[in-house]
């Protein structure tokens, strides 16, 4: 096989086969996690560096694991306390870090666009999206399919059902292009003030009623209410949000039988999401907290191994 | 396959004829097959664990565990190869410490590949032992490793190809020897 991708900007121009390898890919990582000693030579002398400009937990730490997994020596880099801090431009900043012999540049920042533009600035490094603004976050999508996939067994022809803040959440761009892809059918809801304009070019269908939206649906998925949704009048409060648009588990079981629940974390407990059923058997949350270290290390093992050409 | 056949160097016939073989002298250097475990290296290493299994059934009447290793991800070579491999499964059947392993490849050439797996093991558990079968060793070494147990020993030359097929994967029993580019020994 001949893998084609040295990066990971979006999935757009991946195809349906090349996910499906991938996720095959990833199922073997995942077996590495179980193992007692959890790392293997793969990626030996490989230099990465994780380049974050924006908070982030769980997409950080998973990178770390993954590249640590894989034996890369992994250089974390921050915004704050470094030179960016001293107004280094993005441009000057990757190039400082080629120059340090980077192979990989692991990337999280506010503006949309940003892992593109890094990497048309490097000529030899690779660059991996970890979450542009409100554009993409391809390895959260990655990792949603690869959940969603092992769980349910396949995904063509399965209903997905999106709720919550579609307009400012670039997990939501990512996964409605993503499953699409692998042939599930996605259909969004959540209060009108937070959907975007653009939703059916997206790929997805918009209805207001949470209730119709997840009638049927084998995947439910729940976006993260983000605090300042309220100041800004998007929302009422968060009280009013949970009692229309929350994960309750009345809402749950309003859809399918063997329906599963998904979240892409941090959580905030009975905003977009009820307490029982973050922890209830239909919950894959934590499964995938676990894809996320899998899927990463196949993304890092495909990209960044053999020859360029 | 593109590149021309050469000479067929294993029929069906000495295929099976050599695997009884194999397995009866794992037996016999074993004293039984207490703490044994079949470990197949991917890929046609695993169908050709999976025969030695059944023999063994057939002519003791011990089941023994069986597994599979992939060492892609142990390789020293992935910088120097074109294309990247893909990794395929690995499952062992329980705890290897303790157990006398019977690691199982079609072809010897380089040994890098058997370096790779015992890497692989070591990372997994410590074995009392680890003992090799091949079903065909076709020299060039480059590092010092040998097989317990050899199929048939072919001389070849580096331009050469020895193609094990096996029926569960390419639907015939055959080793062929064909003439080809160096091609990675997947």
């Amino acid at each position: 096989m001949k893998w084609r991708h040295h990066g990971l900007i979006d999935l757009d121009d991946w195809t349906r086969e090349e996910l499906e390898i991938f996720l095959q890919q990833a199922d073997y990582m995942e077996e590495l996690l179980g193992r007692p000693i959890k790392k293997v030579p793969a990626l030996r002398g490989k230099m990465i560096v994780n380049f974050f400009y924006e908070p982030s937990t769980r997409t950080k730490v998973s990178f770390e694991l993954a590249e640590k997994m894989l034996s890369a020596d992994v250089v974390n880099w921050s915004a704050s306390g470094s030179s960016v801090s001293k107004g280094e431009t993005m441009k000057d900043t990757a190039w400082t870090l080629e120059a340090m012999g980077a192979d990989a540049v692991v990337i999280r920042h506010g503006a949309v666009g940003a892992a593109d533009y890094l990497s048309k600035k490097l000529s030899r490094a690779s660059v991996f999206n970890a979450g542009d603004g409100t554009h993409r976050h391809p390895t959260q999508a990655l990792l949603d399919i690869h959940t969603a996939w092992k769980k349910l067994g396949g995904l063509e022809g399965r209903r997905m059902s999106i709720i919550g803040d579609i307009l400012h959440s670039r997990v939501a761009r990512s996964d409605i292009k993503a499953f699409s892809k692998m042939g599930v059918k996605v259909t969004v809801s959540g209060p009108a003030t937070l959907m975007p304009r653009d939703i059916q070019s997206l790929g997805a269908e918009y209805e207001p009623d949470p209730h119709k939206a997840v009638k049927s649906a084998d995947i439910l998925y729940l976006l993260r209410i983000q605090k300042e949704r309220q100041h800004q009048g998007l929302i009422p409060s968060f009280d009013e949000y949970h009692k229309r648009y929350g994960a309750t588990s009345e809402l749950v079981n309003e859809a399918g039988e063997k329906s599963v629940v998904m979240h892409p974390g941090p959580v905030n407990r009975r905003v977009e999401i009820a307490s029982d059923v973050v922890d209830g058997e239909k919950s894959l949350i934590l499964k995938q907290v676990r894809s996320g270290v899998a899927v990463r290390m196949a993304l890092l093992y495909l990209c960044l191994g053999g020859v360029r050409s | 396959m593109a590149d021309t056949e050469k000479a067929v160097v294993m029929t069906d016939d000495d295929m099976h004829r050599i695997l009884r073989r194999i397995a009866i002298e794992i037996i016999e250097r074993n004293k039984g097959l207490e703490d044994i475990m079949l470990l197949g290296i991917q890929r046609r290493g695993v169908f050709l664990a999976e025969r030695l299994k059944k023999l063994f059934l057939e002519i003791e009447n011990v089941k023994v565990p069986t597994g599979e290793l992939d060492i892609t991800l142990y390789r020293d070579d992935i910088p120097t190869l074109l294309e990247q491999p893909v990794v395929h499964s690995t499952s062992i059947p329980g705890d290897i410490a303790g157990k006398k392993l019977i690691l199982v490849d079609d072809v010897l050439y380089t040994g890098r590949t058997i370096r790779s797996a015992l890497d692989a093991l070591m990372d997994l558990g410590r074995p009392d032992n680890v003992q090799l079968v091949i079903l065909v060793d076709r020299g060039h070494r480059e590092l010092p490793i040998q097989a317990d147990y050899v199929g048939k020993l072919i001389p070849t030359s580096r331009s050469e190809m020895v193609d094990v097929r096996v029926m569960e994967f390419d639907g015939e029993d055959r080793v062929v020897i064909t003439e080809g580019k160096e091609v990675d020994p997947d």
